[in-house]
């Protein structure tokens, strides 16, 4: 057998955004070998896009947070599907993990009295976004790579997994290829924390760079793992529209944190048209109060456009159908119109939201301070992943991990804006400590050679057909870019049986033709053959999303069927599992939702 | 076919023009431009005619890139020569009706196509000093910082690690001093860990010596080139030179550190 590049590790780490750094700096701080891998450069991944901040229950700016009111906010977010262990303790760790941000270097915004400053956010009762302007991801990414750095953790930059390698029922290493040379390496690890993101590469309009493919929720089902709440995917309700090539490019919910209002084509604030019973007592019933909610004003309640996420992009998908939407299909988010509320607004905008001022200007030609942005729906966020235990983050299958977007959990149905980096740090940190710990008490798994070899030959399919140039030989890009049109147009913001029937047949299809794909060229660098390969995971995962949502038959969070538009009490109990039949078949399995304990029952309770 | 989710965003009429692009095309080094023609629309930057061509005619073709928004850095190449991202240079503000040139990166090694290595840049920022905070101020683990003590690392906390300015800089790009010069990026790295308001580590000696400070001679161009304009020069590197003289030149300081190795 050819001999592969070998690493060993006790825990290797797939995926270094927000969670895989954490994880990787809180094993290597426990005394291991530690290996990271990252798909693009260190420092590149998603995090980077992540804008608004960092929601923790710090009570710098509002004395009146305390981790109750930030687990119990979490839970109405995702309609109480969450994994309620799981939002308790993101509740209770999240200020310890900012705090300790800070320690590491982060330059937070300050409050006038020298602390961390807080900004208000959809869903959250009170201002709990740790930020910097609105580039907090960069910061925190940056500050978890400098630390990382020094920590003796091995990075291995551009490289990607295709395959987890097993040893009996525990995982034993992984398989991947390096994209300079395409070189295919061999990490032996005792424990693996995946932390890849998320899959918005399956639509068509995506916030997500071309990594999110769905890498680890993929690697795990294969793997044996399961996966959860798959149905779940966050159309962020606030992504550019205009012009088309910039199309679903995030514009930060901070825009409305900091008073930006969403109109329609006829100038009506249509948020305040449709406030869900379960807001209805937190949220402002006029525009006066809402602004003065976003100037700090402790007794008013929030504007309706910091309704979650999930509701606010399905009130504008109304408007545009309605026939009240903008030129582009859209609706407008304006924040220039706070010059009539504040002198030198035009400043106060570009110091609070520099990045978006900044997007607009140069991707757009429009100035924000003085015009309205057009915005629409744009995928942005998968609540579901792999389905891990609350406190180690360790998947059903031993020694495998997973942390941050691609683990499952804490989000439940719908994901709090300023959660996500919260949940990264957290849960990040704790798969790191149990990943460690795993590795201290296993030895080395044995790598199955034959598995091995069938991986590298599956690999390499493409190029042969390629180099055949076979008549039915298909493009890789033209397969991404079809299933992202049926992804988009049938699983999409509204759902119904018959279409999601329809694109599972495509995706069957679609599968067939991927199975042909062929690239051209060598393996130095090559994009299309990396995007032949990413296409069975995404396939993967679009499969997942479209069965788990066809069998969720109610509406709940980013989960909305036009045929089933209520929510349904037996329902949301359960939390939907995926995993591979031994048939290789993918199995869809219904898991009741255990019973919360009382004391959190009460703080619910204590919190309506 | 369309389902319940089939908007008009992305999907309307468009005027389309043709535009011609001179790509380099090769591996290590050794290459050449390959030409290119495909229809261009409104709004586009760049890296979307790079992803055309690619999608349509060169599925291959080694161009890195992630966030598509100016916000990680990734897609830095040299439009008709100047260093920029790709990703944020519009199609309409180049020169109507003249074939568009992109070349990689000149001051680091050529890997294929449109991407270079760029690993010596995370040696680099290995070999400086960390970030070192004093105590605590509160139990908690806190700090009491105010917003006009961080205001100026906050500027330099805005880098999204392109290298475009290390790909400008001479000192880097015609004279090669890679193994004793630190370039822009790395001052302004070491300026964000002096300035911090937190930080008590000492940098200024190995600025002088094994970063090479001294080499720059202020021509400004790191900062011409900078797409979050950070006033690489101005605001790092000056200062940043303030020190070293300061702290290493000054005849007081320099008696006073004599006495104080004697001591010691």
């Amino acid at each position: 057998m050819p001999e592969y590049p070998t690493f060993e590790y006790d825990v290797l780490v797939i995926g270094a955004g927000g969670a895989g750094l954490r994880a990787a700096i809180e094993a290597s701080a426990a005394g291991v070998r530690v290996g990271l891998i990252c798909k693009s450069l260190l420092g590149k991944a998603h995090t980077v896009m992540a804008e608004g901040g960092i929601a923790a229950a710090l009570s710098t700016t509002d004395s009146r947070d305390n981790w109750k009111v930030h687990f119990a906010d979490t839970m109405r977010g995702g309609q109480y599907i969450n994994n309620w262990r799981m939002a308790e303790l993101h509740a209770k760790e999240a200020p310890a993990c900012v705090r300790e941000l800070e320690a590491w270097g982060a330059v937070f915004d300050r409050t006038t009295d020298g602390k961390i400053l807080q900004r208000n956010f959809g869903g959250h009762k009170f201002p709990r976004l740790a930020h910097v302007g609105d580039r907090t991801g960069l910061e925190m990414i940056r500050t978890l790579q400098d630390h990382g750095i020094h920590q003796g953790i091995e990075v291995h930059m551009e490289c990607t997994v295709v395959s987890l390698l097993k040893d009996g029922e525990r995982v034993a290493g992984a398989f991947g290829y390096e994209r300079e040379r395409g070189h295919f390496l061999l990490f032996k690890a005792k424990a693996i924390v995946l932390a890849t993101g998320g899959v918005g590469r399956a639509y068509k309009i995506t916030s997500n760079s071309w990594e999110y493919t769905g890498d680890g929720q993929a690697l795990a089902y294969n793997a044996g793992a399961d996966l959860q709440d798959m149905e779940f995917v966050q159309f962020h309700p606030t992504g550019m529209i205009w012009p088309p090539s910039v199309a679903g490019i995030l514009v930060t919910e901070g825009v409305r944190g900091e008073g930006g209002v969403l109109r329609n084509s006829v100038g009506k604030r249509f948020m305040f048209d449709d406030i869900p019973d379960a807001y209805k007592a937190q949220t402002a019933d006029n525009e006066l109060e809402g602004w003065e909610y976003c100037q700090g004003n402790k007794t008013a309640r929030r504007p309706p456009e910091l309704l979650t996420r999930d509701h606010v992009a399905r009130c504008i998908m109304r408007e545009v159908k309605a026939g009240r939407g903008s030129p582009h299909g859209g609706v407008y988010l304006d924040i220039a119109w706070i010059k009539e509320k504040l002198p030198n607004a035009a400043e106060h905008i570009k110091r609070k939201l520099p990045s978006m001022y900044h997007q607009f200007k140069q991707l757009a030609d429009i100035d924000i301070t003085t015009t309205p942005m057009e915005v629409g729906p744009t995928t942005h966020y998968i609540m579901g992943g792999v389905r891990v235990h609350a406190e180690t983050q360790m998947s059903t299958v031993p020694g495998l991990f997973a942390a941050g977007e691609c683990g499952a959990g804490l989000h439940g149905a719908n994901r709090l804006g300023g959660n996500s980096l919260s949940d990264l740090l957290v849960f990040g940190k704790r798969a790191g400590r149990y990943a460690a710990e795993f590795a201290k008490q296993h030895p080395p798994g044995r790598i199955n050679e034959d598995q091995l070899q069938s991986v590298a030959r599956w690999a390499l399919q493409p190029f042969e057909r390629g180099a055949l140039r076979e008549s039915n030989a298909e493009g890789p890009y033209r397969i991404q870019h079809e299933l992202q049109d049926k992804m988009q147009d049938l699983v999409g913001i509204v759902r119904t049986e018959a279409e999601m029937m329809r694109a599972l047949d495509e995706i069957t299809s679609l599968r067939e033709r991927a199975s042909r794909v062929g690239v051209e060229g060598n393996r130095e660098y090559n994009t299309g053959w990396h995007t032949a390969l990413d296409l069975a995971n995404l396939l993967t995962v679009s499969e997942a999303i479209t069965r788990a949502a066809i069998e969720r038959k109610e509406s709940r969070g980013g989960h909305f069927r036009e045929d089933y538009p209520d929510k349904v009490k037996n329902v949301g109990e359960l939390n939907i599992v995926i995993r591979r039949g031994r048939d290789g078949e993918m199995q869809i399995v219904r898991e009741k939702i255990p019973e919360m304990p009382g004391e959190l029952k009460q703080v619910i309770e204590e919190q309506r | 076919m369309s389902g319940a989710n089939a908007s008009p965003i992305g999907r309307s009429h468009q005027e389309m023009t043709p535009v011609t692009f001179q790509v380099w095309r090769g591996s290590r080094g050794e290459g050449q431009f390959a030409k290119y023609t495909t229809e261009i629309s409104e709004g586009m930057v760049v890296l979307d005619a790079i992803h055309k061509i690619q999608a349509e005619q060169a599925n291959d073709l080694g161009v890195r890139w992630n966030c598509k928004a100016g916000k990680c850095g990734s897609c830095s190449a040299e439009i008709n020569g100047m260093p920029r991202l790709m990703c944020m240079t519009r199609m309409n503000e180049l020169p109507a009706g003249k074939p568009v040139i992109i070349e990689p990166m000149k001051s680091f090694p050529h890997i294929r196509d449109l991407v270079t290595d760029v690993s010596w840049n995370f040696e680099v920022k290995k070999k400086i000093k960390k970030f070192k905070p004093r105590p605590p101020d509160n139990p908690d683990g806190s700090w009491r910082v105010f917003q006009e003590d961080v205001d100026r690392v906050q500027e330099f906390r805005k880098c999204i690690e392109c290298f475009l300015c290390q790909d400008v800089c001479h000192v880097l790009r015609e004279h090669q001093l890679h193994k004793e010069f630190i370039g822009p990026r790395f001052f302004v790295y070491a300026a964000a860990l002096e300035m911090h308001p937190l930080d008590i580590e000492n940098r200024v000696e190995e600025l002088a010596k094994a970063k090479g400070i001294g080499y720059c001679n202020i021509t400004k161009c790191c900062t011409a080139v900078c797409p979050e304009n950070i006033k690489i020069t101005d605001n790092a590197i000056i200062p940043l030179k303030e020190r070293v003289v300061d702290e290493l030149y000054n005849p007081i300081r320099r008696l006073f550190r004599i006495f104080k190795s004697k001591e010691g």
